[in-house]
């Protein structure tokens, strides 16, 4: 199928190297992602108040959609992600909290990330986003879901462009690919460029 | 009191996550809320927990919190009286 979109920029966060546009950004060989993803915030002059409250997985996003959109005028932006893990990572602390009935303690600041959405509500006030967002739970990596549903957005004037891609965080493992796609761009929007984009990096 | 103090400095940044701010940054009458720390209402609720958890103390009306939260120094006179009563 003729595509009239493309993919502006993309990036990838995964085994201790961020990359952007195939170039590599940072690398650390801390293997905690908690110290890895810190090192990184600061490392690459992010700025987020909120960042060191958020849970694992919103971390994850926020750093990699920062890469890709701290530079970015376009606002009417709609985001389109999807992951394996849902907010597992997140939602085990929660129940750990709660599974002793004489140590009922939920903590609010956990029990406000227990859904994997929450990570785009965080890049959206970050970046003064208030445009279209979906989250998609899917047992690996999809191009054509996002393919799809990215371009429906596009088509129907949901918005001017569309950040989309993978953000997957559990057991301590993490994988995120984003991309933007636009009107105009380095690559063509299609099915086997995000698969070889994201099986590239 | 002033041990008191010291500990509760020292669980708000753990608890609250409050990455990078130190015990010395804390003033014992410096508003935790607003021009303060800039703590949210996420982090009330989180210092509602603390008292429960940590000291025993529920608050019987959540609107006490305003008072009680103001700073370090009220939330220590708070826990103490609680105590001795």
């Amino acid at each position: 199928m003729a595509t009239r979109y493309h993919i502006e920029q993309y990036c990838r966060i995964t085994n201790g190297r961020i990359s952007k546009n195939g170039a590599l950004v940072f690398e650390s060989a801390e293997t905690e992602f908690s110290a890895f993803i810190k090192t990184a915030y600061k490392t690459l002059g992010i700025a987020y108040s909120k960042f060191f409250k958020m849970d694992s997985l919103s971390k994850l996003a926020l750093v990699a959609a920062d890469l890709l959109l701290v530079e970015e005028p376009e606002k009417n932006m709609a985001l389109v992600f999807s992951n394996n893990a849902s907010s597992l990572d997140t939602d085990r602390k929660h129940q750990q909290s709660i599974q002793d009935p004489d140590g009922y303690f939920p903590s609010p600041a956990v029990f406000v990330y227990t859904l994997p959405n929450i990570c785009m509500g965080e890049i959206s006030i970050k970046h003064r986003l208030f445009s279209e967002n979906s989250f998609f739970i899917n047992n690996r990596f999809l191009a054509d879901n996002l393919f799809d549903y990215t371009n429906s957005l596009l088509a129907m004037q949901k918005a001017e462009k569309v950040l989309c891609g993978w953000v997957d965080f559990d057991h301590g493992k993490y994988d995120a690919f984003l991309y933007v796609v636009a009107k105009n761009g380095t690559f063509t929007h299609s099915k086997e460029s995000i698969n070889q984009l994201y099986q590239t990096i | 009191m002033t041990d008191l103090k010291l500990e509760l400095k020292e669980k708000i940044i753990e608890q609250l996550n409050l990455e990078d701010v130190s015990v010395a940054e804390i003033g014992d009458k410096d508003p935790l809320f607003g021009e303060g720390l800039g703590l949210d209402s996420i982090d009330a609720l989180e210092l509602i927990v603390m008292l429960d958890k940590d000291y025993g103390i529920k608050l019987a009306d959540p609107k006490e919190g305003k008072q009680i939260f103001e700073s370090v120094e009220t939330m220590a006179a708070y826990i103490t009286s609680k105590k001795a009563g």
